[in-house]
């Protein structure tokens, strides 16, 4: 057994999250979520907090290469995680945007831009993960981010124009 | 004349677009002051009754704990009621937090805890014990119509039932066609993604720079300084990003109020955050019946409207929307009588959301003209035309212009309407029905008062100010495309500011009125600024202008040249060095054109056109496209005002057949106060949306605007249940057309 | 959340006795559950013990044929698992009509089983709730009840589980491999979840000492002649109001084997033997797929919201036999109903 705290201590725990290629040691208390701990340790601030109970998407954040909703996640359970959020998109890190992002703006795929780190993060994951295969498929597998601007078709366009151009770049399927 | 290379109409890309997309864009809850505390918030599930009193010894010695503040310690702040009213407050008695041991309804904030960590705040918040002393309650509009009244005194700004004119029961009871039927729309709660939220920090000269989640900072600005009897230059209130409001950030919710009154208390900075449960403890869409009555010759000519709404209300004000008036102004008719009551409700006041009234009664008109264009089998678009106004009726005025002609026309075209099988269960697609309907859309067209800085530098580079707010409508974008336009600038040399009362007065953003309004402030702040930079180009000893009038000119590139030899010519920027002046300022507001309003009413008008899938046996509706067609006069930006009217007719999809707050009456309480179990539409549900325009003059506006933030959703519910019926012959007279009423 | 303890253990048996120590810790594993009950003040754990790190996230053949799938498999590694895919697809398109991606990418196999209901006031602790809190009643009956059982409820308790899966592993006969301080034992699919009674509180057989470990699947995977059918409140992202797990083995135009499981309408996944068994050895007749539904149906009853859910589950049951008999599955992405 690797840890143990006493209940209704107030003992943090260590760990170690890798925080858009950043890596960060943190003493953390069992009771903050992956979501606040960006939110309100690392002020990255652009992992938006809609419900705060997994039905929404907006804190969707890529954790070891997958998307999962980050408010959900104690973060001591993801000791050891690599995490990327929106502001670390941008390739390099530079002043680009990632495809996807501009993808975003050309398309408008957003209004009060509330829900956009979520959808983003979604897109980026769902194209890279290959399942766009349609629009009926994107529609499918980005209904797990709300939208209530109602941008929906305009981020279908969006993600249809990336896939399509990632698909492209590729060798024909095997 | 001025020429821009991004005029007005194009789709121009937002210019806030890559903060957004970057999570650069901070938004009410994101600003940090130091020292910050996390406040959180405790309601009520009573729905009425009487605080006896608290436990809060557990709450208190929680770790990280610094006060939990009720109506026994709160500070005290103004007596009288008019201060807490804010731009939009409806007659009656704002409520007040923590005011009182009064439990007003279900969800009522009773407690607030302040804490050093957002953790430590929401954990110690569930410690909070109230002892409640429950006394009757009403929720259910059922039982309170009974005793609906007419409200004693009308909104401002609302214009109440008119007048009825003709003899409607007479002309009904004689009417070859009639239709009658009852409407019902359920409890929607706004729900934008960014829950209500506050940041006040608190300065050690006694002043509060706010980040408040509001559609118009000078309404919580004004409000703050009422209740806390602080002057205005001591608060500031700057929220640059709202993430979405729909009206229910018109009025400053209670989370301002608490995060104000902690911080003024501590003297530390505070912020309170709703969670999204809490989201349904203020405003909401009240739950409307509705009666119309259709009288009509056998051509399906009207002969008679009859209009009746109830809605729910709060006991403590009188909220008001347009529900039925609409039934007099959107087609001919000389037989009218409409009328709009209350029912009081132990729950919170309504407030407007997307289209208050019009997206209720334009559903409840609207299905009806379908049942009478059913009962005189008359194609619906044909009925519409048949009856087609051609001046608002209630007032006797003109349209400022009205090109709904043209919007059903290519409405119709667009989704191919010469497809539909007139009557209902007659089209399939493999396993489905095939249906398709229409309704009309409108929406007023107005304007209000406001005011915007323009500032030029040396480099050439504009920057527009005002408080006015982008909630998603794309105010950033079109301002810059406006100010381009008028001054001759593209747009990427263009900055603008919004959302801080620090910058000129500008009211609430609803109504659909910003762009007009601001957008022509920013017109006329342009026009003077080229007057003041032809002035001084013309004094510019040897300058190429020296004999030149301003009509010898043109405004480009950000340069003034000469008309006739366009080769010469200054920037801006040596303009203002050869002038040593290093800015040149330009300040307007803009009114509403009073005078013309005596003979004129802007409205904006659209035809919306859905085609539905319905599997009959298992009820499931999907709405496979919608093509909705507007008539909104000029428009400034063909990409964020589409995207406008898309997410308006995206939310509708959700009113129309998902949207329901569910009610426990016993209890007095709302249940499904999640997004899990109230269902807001999800990408799976959004069809094909097209959108078009029909461009028009407009009477009213200087910049022939009119606003489109709310007309997408009005009748496109209408229109969508149109479709149900034509598909399988059911009429759902009761929104939201879920699985079960389709069995 | 209250205030908790946290324990991360290495291995299996660690676990165990972390667990029988302490009967008011909880295990967490994808945390989709347990941490939105935790936010809600509903569960309220002394100690969470963190089983991520064990040994448990592997899906393997067993030797008879079957699958064993670790409690910590996520849900989408399930889904999307080519084995699955080609040989228990009902599971695969069970899991992909639950939730959303990124929940999938969370929730676990393990913590999807033992997710808990969605009823309304069992969420809300401003309200009673037997489940909750034994004892205070259940304002569900008599209230806000779109979403509750026609099945199997009691007077004490009218929730659903609102799992997709389990129904899929109910009609794949799974089995619900557990590890407790007494060893191992396996428990059928079918006595996994229990009804209310007079005891909501408990939602499973499994012991409060006791860690799920894997679930097994059967050979015998329905690989041509299945479907899950989900019915809901909007297209995506919502919870079952009905659904439906068929799985059957035809000969010719034969049922000779025929599973049948219903979500949404009971506190388990609802399986009636009869009514297979009343498919078995015919052609899916219509008459025969009305006589299963209404022996799947038989003793539903309706509450002032839910009522409808009777019929809907009637049609619905009828439909998917349908989709099974032909082979043409129901998508969990083209939203027509096949
Ligand atoms: C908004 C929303 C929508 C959803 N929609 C759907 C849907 O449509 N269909 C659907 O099926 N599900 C849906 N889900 C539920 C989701 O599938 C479950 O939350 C998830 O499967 C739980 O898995 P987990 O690993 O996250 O469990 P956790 O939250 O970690 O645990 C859940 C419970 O299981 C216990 N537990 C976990 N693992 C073990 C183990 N190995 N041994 C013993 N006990 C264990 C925990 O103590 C806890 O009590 C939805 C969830 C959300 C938030
Ligand atoms: S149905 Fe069950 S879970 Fe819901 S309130 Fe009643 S006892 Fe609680
Ligand atoms: S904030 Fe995590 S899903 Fe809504
Ligand atoms: S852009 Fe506002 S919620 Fe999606």
């Amino acid at each position: 057994m690797t840890t143990t705290t006493q209940a209704r201590g107030e003992t943090d725990i260590a760990i170690t999250l890798t925080v858009n290629g950043q890596k960060h040691k943190l003493d953390v208390a069992p009771w903050v979520s992956l979501l606040d701990l960006l939110r309100e340790r690392l002020d990255l601030t652009g992992t938006k907090k809609g419900c705060d109970h997994g039905q929404c998407g907006a804190c969707t954040v890529i954790v070891d290469g997958e998307r999962i909703n980050s408010c959900l996640v104690l973060a001591v359970t993801r000791d050891g995680a690599e995490v990327t959020t929106v502001e670390g998109l941008s390739e390099d890190g530079g002043d680009a945007l990632h495809p996807m992002q501009q993808a975003f703006v050309d398309h408008d795929a957003f209004q009060c831009g509330y829900c956009t780190p979520g959808q983003l993060m979604s897109a980026v994951a769902l194209t890279k993960a290959g399942r766009t295969g349609s629009r009926d498929e994107i529609r499918e597998l980005m209904s797990g981010n709300l939208c209530r601007c109602g941008a929906y078709p305009n981020i279908v366009d969006a993600i249809e124009e990336v896939a399509q151009g990632s698909r492209g770049d590729k060798e024909p399927a095997q | 004349m001025a020429t821009a290379p991004n005029p007005i109409g194009e789709p121009v890309n937002r210019i806030d677009g890559p903060l957004k997309v970057t999570g650069e864009a901070r938004y009410a809850a994101e600003f940090t002051p130091p020292n910050l505390t996390h406040g959180y918030v405790v309601t009520s599930a009573v729905a009425r009754g009487r605080i006896i009193g608290f436990d809060l010894a557990a709450a208190r010695s929680f770790p990280g704990v610094i006060e939990v503040f009720t109506h026994e310690n709160r500070p005290n702040t103004a007596w009288l009621d008019l201060k807490y009213k804010d731009q939009t407050a409806p007659p009656g008695h704002p409520f007040r937090p923590l005011h009182d041991e009064h439990i007003l309804y279900s969800g009522q904030p009773i407690a607030l805890v302040v804490a050093d960590s957002f953790e430590a705040a929401r954990d110690a918040a569930a410690l909070v014990r109230a002892q409640i002393e429950p006394s009757g309650h009403a929720t259910d509009i059922h039982h309170a119509k009974e005793r609906a009244y007419k409200p004693p005194v009308g909104r401002a700004g609302f214009a109440g039932a008119p007048s009825p004119r003709g003899n409607a029961d007479k002309a009904f009871a004689a009417a070859p066609i009639q239709v009658e039927a009852e409407y019902s729309v359920a409890i929607e709660h706004h729900n934008p993604m960014e829950p209500h939220a506050t940041t006040v920090q608190w300065n050690a000269d006694g002043s509060l720079d706010i980040h408040d989640k509001i559609q118009g900072v000078t309404n919580s600005q004004g409000y703050v300084a009422g209740v806390f009897g602080l002057s205005k230059d001591k608060v500031r209130v700057a929220t640059p990003f709202v993430g979405g409001a729909f009206g229910s950030g018109l009025r400053p919710q209670y989370q301002l109020f608490l995060a104000v009154m902690a911080s003024l208390a501590l003297e530390r900075s505070v912020r309170v955050v709703l969670t999204r449960d809490q989201m349904w403890t203020h405003v909401y869409r009240p739950h409307t019946l509705q009666t119309v009555k259709l009288g009509a010759r056998e051509d399906g000519t009207l002969t008679a409207i009859k209009h009746d709404a109830i809605a729910g209300t709060s006991t403590f004000e009188d909220h008001q929307e347009v529900v039925v008036n609409w039934s007099g102004m959107l087609y001919h008719c000389d037989n009218v009588s409409l009328s709009h009551k209350l029912a009081r409700l132990d729950t919170y006041t309504p407030s407007d959301m997307r289209a208050p009234g019009g997206a209720l009664g334009v559903f409840a008109l609207e299905s009806a003209m379908d049942e009478l264009a059913h009962a005189a089998n008359v194609d619906p678009i044909e009925l519409r035309l048949r009856n087609y106004s051609l001046e608002d009726e209630n007032e006797n005025k003109r349209f400022s212009s009205k090109a709904l002609r043209a919007c059903y026309e290519r409405g119709a075209a667009a989704i191919d309407w010469s497809r539909r099988e007139p009557q209902p269960r007659r089209s399939r697609d493999g396993r489905e029905l095939a249906g398709m309907g229409m309704a009309t859309g409108v929406w007023e067209a107005r304007s209000n008062v406001a005011t915007v800085r323009i500032v030029l530098d040396t480099d050439g580079k504009l920057k527009v100010s005002t408080a006015s707010a982008d909630i998603g409508t794309g105010t950033y974008t079109i301002l810059a495309q406006i100010a381009g336009e008028t001054l001759g600038l593209p747009v990427d040399d263009i900055t603008v500011k919004l959302g801080d009362s620090d910058f000129p007065f500008a009211p609430i953003e609803g109504g659909s009125m910003t762009a007009a309004t601001v957008g022509n402030a920013v017109r006329l702040a342009g026009e003077a600024m080229q007057d003041d930079l032809f002035k001084h180009a013309a004094k510019i000893k040897d300058g190429p202008f020296t004999k030149l009038s301003k009509d010898d000119v043109v405004f480009a590139d950000g340069r003034i040249e000469v008309k006739a030899d366009r080769g010469t010519g200054l920037s801006y920027g040596e303009i203002l060095k050869a002038r040593g002046l290093d800015r040149l300022e330009a300040k307007k507001t803009s009114t509403p054109p009073m005078l013309k309003k005596l003979k004129y009413v802007g409205y904006t008008h659209s035809a919306i056109f859905a085609e539905v899938r319905v599997d009959e046996e298992l009820g499931q509706v999907r709405v496979i496209r919608l093509v909705i067609a507007a008539a909104a006069g000029r428009i400034l930006n063909a990409q964020t005002a589409r995207s406008q009217i898309m997410g308006a007719a995206v939310m509708a999809v959700g009113k129309t057949l998902e949207e329901e707050t569910m009610t426990d009456n016993r209890i007095g309480r709302f249940m499904n106060h999640n997004l899990a179990e109230y269902h807001v539409p999800v990408n799976a549900d959004i069809g094909d949306i097209e959108v078009l325009f029909v461009e028009e003059d407009d009477a009213l506006s200087p910049i022939d605007v009119k606003g489109i933030g709310e007309v997408g959703i009005v009748g496109t519910g209408a229109a969508i249940a149109n479709a149900v019926f034509n598909a399988t012959g059911k009429r759902v007279r009761d929104l939201p057309i879920t699985i079960d009423k389709l069995l | 959340m209250n205030r908790f303890g946290y324990i991360r253990p290495t291995e299996v048996s660690q676990a165990v006795e972390a667990l029988a120590a302490d009967r008011e810790a909880k295990i967490i594993a994808g945390g989709t559950n347990l941490v939105d009950l935790m936010k809600y003040n509903v569960e309220r754990p002394s100690s969470i013990i963190d089983i991520s790190k064990l040994p448990l996230d592997t899906i393997e053949e067993t030797e008879g044929g079957g699958l064993r799938i670790g409690a910590l498999v996520t849900n989408s590694t399930v889904a999307y698992d080519e084995r699955v895919q080609a040989r228990w697809p009902m599971l695969s398109s069970a899991l992909l009509a639950g939730a959303t991606g990124q929940l999938r990418n969370a929730a676990t196999t393990g913590g999807n089983l033992l997710q808990r209901t969605r009823c309304y006031y069992f969420y809300d602790t401003g309200t009673p709730c037997n489940k909750r809190e034994p004892g205070t009643g259940c304002p569900a009956i008599g209230g806000v009840n779109r979403i509750h059982a026609i099945l199997g409820a009691s007077d004490d308790c009218v929730a659903t589980h609102p799992s997709d899966m389990c129904v899929a592993m109910a009609a794949l006969e799974a089995e619900v491999l557990v590890e407790g301080p007494g060893g191992s034992r396996r428990i059928p699919m079918a006595d996994f979840h229990r009804l209310p009674g007079d005891t909501p509180q408990h939602d499973t057989t499994l012991a409060a000492d006791e860690l799920i470990v894997a679930v097994e699947l059967p050979p015998a995977g329905f690989p041509e002649h299945y479907t899950y059918l989900k019915l809901r409140d909007r297209l995506s992202y919502a919870f079952a109001l009905v659904s439906v797990a068929v799985g059957l083995k035809m000969d010719g135009d034969t049922i000779q084997i025929a599973r049948i499981a219903l979500g949404g309408v009971a506190h388990k996944p609802w399986r009636v033997r009869g009514a297979e068994e009343a498919l078995e050895g015919t052609a899916a007749a219509p008459a025969d797929c009305a006589k299963a539904a209404n022996l799947l149906l038989d003793g539903a009853r309706g509450l002032k919201d839910n009522a409808f859910k009777i019929e809907l589950a009637r049609r619905a049951i009828v439909r998917a036999i349908g989709q099974a008999v032909a082979a043409t599955p129901q998508s969990q992405i083209d939203k027509r109903i096949a």
